[in-house]
């Protein structure tokens, strides 16, 4: 007799379990206002990223066409897998020294990682991430890009 | 089941060798299963690895210590922030350097975190795995407001790299605490309803216990560490054997099973979940003021030896070796990830049981490839 | 030819036009007259013939797509998502592009496949669907062939598209496709049992296998109000067992993409993968529609017994409404099964069927003809 019972007792409870878990989902069916889906390229006007999204790295330049790269190259010998590359030229300044500054800050996008560690480690706080996230390209080559716009200076008062 | 194994091994000719993967939709990720069969009967499996083998180990040779960080971010990408935080014990303990409390508290904060979503993608795939795709769905929905935390924090969603040595790269965002304060409201609320659609569910009760069950002295011989270990009623919780950060402050409860089948190793994780919940309610609300980071040398250089440090990510057991001879990158680096380990066991565990349990059980040591790999 | 089709047509009946949406046998009928004094009997038989299979062709194009784009819907509501949202208004071109891309696809050949086996399987299946689409009654005259067994007719068709399932499984050449095949031949072949004894039990109650006329003794109400707890059994136990039959999750072992990548159609591509992809959704519509005649009354309106005004409201939707309307509740219930479960095992699908849905059947069977006997339903 109690083999019967038990029987009824775990077809009973089985269902009860089904029906649980159908609660849930049919409860989600109407319930439109649950619904998650980001529709994207609509949308990509009022798209906000977070602010510290690692987007690609870029060197801010001010309306005067002025950043704050020295050209030292640490950023370089920081990155793990070579992804920046500092040209450096030497520039004459107006009371007549010899000095390093950047030429070429070359910025491979499709190797970098996003560690951040270029941008931390830069003496001058020259770089930045921007949160720029559409990267896709047609070709490999416009991947490398140069980060000090041409013809740009070295901001004032930054050594 | 033992007896069936018997007369399968005598039967020789009815070998129906079937591959699985490094394309197969339930081995997530390029892991490949040569398995034999009979009939529906898996009779050996043997794990072919190295598809995404990108030697880290070996790459870390070459790089100095904050560099090696966002390597190990790559391995096991689900615990990522915890994999960090094993390399920077590491230098901080090899420096003797003091970090604040303030970072220890940030540091365990986001170890919870990351270790919330990992087990919520665990509960996310090993639904999906046994045939219940709705649960791939709601997993991921919460999920992703934890990649959201991590996001505005600290830039990435998945690979953080949020450690460094002497500390972290960012301080909290002012937001942090009211949003990780809501979502663990949210979550709370969410946690019954996983319960209902598969934890309570009677085909998934039926599907999991009893599956490849792992006994405590095997989980012990096979090295197995994290919940699956823990579902055998292996205390080796890292956590509470070694605190490291600030789990010493908080008071949770290691979770333990003795069933050690698949059930139980699916309940240690969800169960996981719940307690990550309670210590991430112990800390967010007093997190001590302080500096997010010490001031390192730019250049760091271990003292030569050798050291060893170890941390509990979601997977288990993860430690980290150096050997160091003075120089600004080391002389060897060797981590010992937990899903090599864990991987070993499959055969063990699944002999006997069919391809549909195979999975099961596949999906509950719940493993990531590209950490196996390396 | 003349157009007298019109005013015969006209003649046929009095009432509005919109009458044939309640009776479609005024429409049928009239066709039919003015056929027979146009031609002669022999191509009477043949125009109807073919006027009929485009029809059917026609339709199953259309219950098909519509079909995978509502489950597509339906499963993306209930994962809190949108579902297909780009092509059309709410995505419902999505799937006739869909069905484009397929048609457009290569159709690579299996190295060492049985080719011709491999062709026809998945024709097999559709011609089962067409064969077992034909003997439902879709509205009061709307139905292509009346058998006086039709309910036994409808089973006997669609347990051969097992044959299809097997054949494809066997002549893919492919691991993963055998045993596909293998799990489904033992399925359907155990499920079968249950879903005939579960409309047995509505056959004992009805008294006949005619479909008209089981839709016909439905005109005082519902067979599941009828013959209240066996009928209410039955009905949960052919919805089980049916969602089992036609390899829908949870009961997908077949395909379970989790474990066998597709099951039996892993190594079909193109349109003959169409052509499983959209049987299966056919599948589901056949045995929605038998559940909803059996037990919901069919196209039949919702009655209660004597109240004239109740019934008379009832009576004013169109039949075509309601069959349509009672089918796709069934269709949203096994669609909500796939999305809720977790799958079986073969094993304990097997179980389920042997030890729980049989035995509990064959005791509904006798309660049902107690009941029947002593006059103890409605
Ligand atoms: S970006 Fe910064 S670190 Fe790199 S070269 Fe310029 S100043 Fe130096
Ligand atoms: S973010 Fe890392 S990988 Fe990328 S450029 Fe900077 S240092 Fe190199």
């Amino acid at each position: 007799m109690s083999n019967i019972s038990e029987y009824f007792k775990d077809v009973f409870n089985g269902v009860l379990s089904l029906l649980k878990g159908m609660r849930v989902t049919a409860g989600y069916f109407f319930k439109p206002s649950a619904i998650v889906t980001q529709k994207y390229p609509e949308n990509r006007k009022n798209l906000v990223m977070f602010e510290r999204f690692k987007g690609e790295v870029v060197m801010p330049h001010n309306e005067n066409n002025e950043h704050k790269c020295t050209g030292c190259g640490i950023c370089e010998i920081n990155c793990p897998n070579g992804t920046i590359e500092v040209i450096p030229k030497s520039i004459i300044t107006e009371d007549g020294k010899k000095k390093r500054a950047i030429d070429k800050h070359i910025y491979r996008l499709g190797m970098c990682t996003f560690c951040a560690l270029c941008v931390k480690t830069c003496p001058s706080n020259a770089l930045a991430f921007s949160q720029k996230f559409e990267h896709a390209v047609f070709d490999r080559a416009s991947l490398t890009k140069q980060l000090n716009k041409p013809g740009s200076q070295l901001m004032k008062g930054v050594e | 089941m033992e007896e069936k194994v018997e007369i399968i091994a005598t039967d020789e000719k009815q070998e129906f060798i079937i591959n699985m993967g490094p394309q197969h939709p339930s081995t997530h990720g390029v892991l490949r299963l040569v398995v034999s069969l009979q009939g529906e009967m898996v009779k050996s499996l043997q794990p072919h690895i190295g598809y995404i083998h990108r030697g880290i180990e070996k790459m870390c040779e070459s790089i100095t210590y904050p560099q090696i960080i966002h390597l190990t971010d790559r391995m096991d990408y689900l615990s990522a922030h915890q994999n960090n935080e094993a390399v920077c014990l590491l230098v901080e303990k090899a420096l003797e350097v003091d970090i604040s409390d303030r970072i220890k508290y940030i540091r365990t904060i986001m170890s919870e975190l990351s270790r919330l979503q990992s087990h919520q993608l665990f509960w996310a795939t090993f639904g999906m795995d046994l045939g219940g795709q709705t649960c791939y769905f709601y997993g991921l929905r919460d999920r992703e407001m934890i990649l959201d935390i991590f996001e505005e924090t600290t830039g990435g969603r998945m690979l953080v790299s949020y450690n460094c040595p002497g500390g972290v790269m960012y301080d909290l965002h002012p937001d942090f605490q009211k949003k990780v304060k809501d979502y663990i409201k949210y979550f709370r609320k969410k946690l019954p309803e996983y319960d209902a659609i598969l934890t309570g569910n009677v085909i998934f009760r039926e599907r999991t216990t009893g599956i490849g069950t792992l006994s405590l002295q095997d989980a012990i011989s096979f090295g197995i560490t994290g919940p699956s270990a823990r579902a055998s009623g292996l205390s080796c919780d890292i956590r509470k054997h070694e605190p490291y950060s600030a789990y010493d402050r908080v008071k949770f409860n290691e979770v333990l099973f003795t069933e050690g089948d698949t059930c139980a190793r699916y309940l240690a994780r969800v169960e996981e979940m719940r307690e990550s919940l309670n210590i991430i309610e112990q800390l967010i609300d007093n997190i001590p003021e302080g500096p997010y980071a010490v001031k390192m040398k730019p250049v760091i250089k271990l003292p030569e030896g050798d050291y060893f440090q170890r941390v509990e990510t979601a997977r288990g057991e993860l430690g980290v070796y150096v050997i160091s001879d003075g120089n600004k990158n080391p002389f060897r680096m060797k981590f010992r990830s937990p899903n090599f380990v864990n991987l070993g066991v499959l055969n063990h565990l699944a002999k006997g049981f069919k391809i549909a349990d195979l999975i099961a059980i596949s999906g509950s040591l719940d493993l990531i490839i590209p950490d196996i790999d390396r | 030819m003349r157009f007298d089709f019109i005013a015969s047509y006209v003649s046929a009946f009095t009432g509005p036009w919109w009458k044939i949406f309640y009776d479609f046998s005024i429409l049928t009928g009239a066709v039919d007259e003015w056929l027979k004094g146009s031609v002669s009997p022999f191509w009477t038989t043949v125009i109807e013939m073919v006027v009929v299979g485009v029809v059917f062709l026609l339709f199953y194009a259309v219950v098909g797509l519509f079909l995978v784009y509502a489950e597509r819907k339906v499963c993306a509501f209930i994962q809190n998502r949108l579902g297909p949202n780009r092509i059309g208004p709410f995505g419902i071109f999505q799937t006739i592009a869909d069905l484009v891309k397929l048609l457009f696809k290569e159709i690579i050949p299996i190295k060492n496949a049985d080719s011709l086996l491999f062709n026809i399987a998945p024709y097999i299946v559709i011609i089962v669907n067409f064969m077992a689409l034909a003997a439902i009654p879709y509205a009061k005259g709307l139905h292509a062939i009346d058998f006086n067994i039709g309910i036994f007719y409808i089973l006997a068709v669609s347990s051969m598209s097992v044959v299809g399932v097997l054949l494809a499984g066997w002549s893919s050449n492919s691991k993963y496709s055998l045993i596909g095949a293998m799990r489904s031949g033992a399925q359907i072949v155990s499920y079968e049992l249950s879903i005939g004894l579960a409309l047995i039990t509505i056959v004992i109650l009805s008294g006949t296998m005619q479909l008209s006329e089981i839709v016909e003794a439905q005109r005082t109400g519902w067979f599941i109000f009828k013959g209240h707890i066996p009928a209410v059994i039955a009905f949960v136990i052919y919805v089980i067992s049916s969602t089992a039959e036609i390899n829908r999750g949870p009961f997908d072992m077949a395909e379970a993409e989790s474990e066998l990548t597709a099951g039996y159609h892993t190594e079909y591509s193109g349109i003959k993968f169409a052509f499983f992809y959209l049987a299966e959704y056919i599948n589901m519509f056949i045995v929605a529609s038998i559940a909803a005649t059996m037990f919901l009354g069919g196209w039949m309106p919702f009655h209660i017994g004597n109240l004239e005004g109740f019934n008379m409201v009832m009576d004013f939707i169109p039949p075509f409404i309601w069959y349509i309307g009672k089918t796709f509740v069934i269709i949203w219930i096994i669609m909500l099964f796939k999305w809720t479960f977790p799958r079986l095992r073969i094993d304990q699908l097997l179980t389920l069927e042997w030890k729980y849905l049989l035995p509990i059947n064959l005791v509904n069977v006798l309660i049902m003809a107690f009941l029947v006997l002593k006059g103890w339903h409605f």
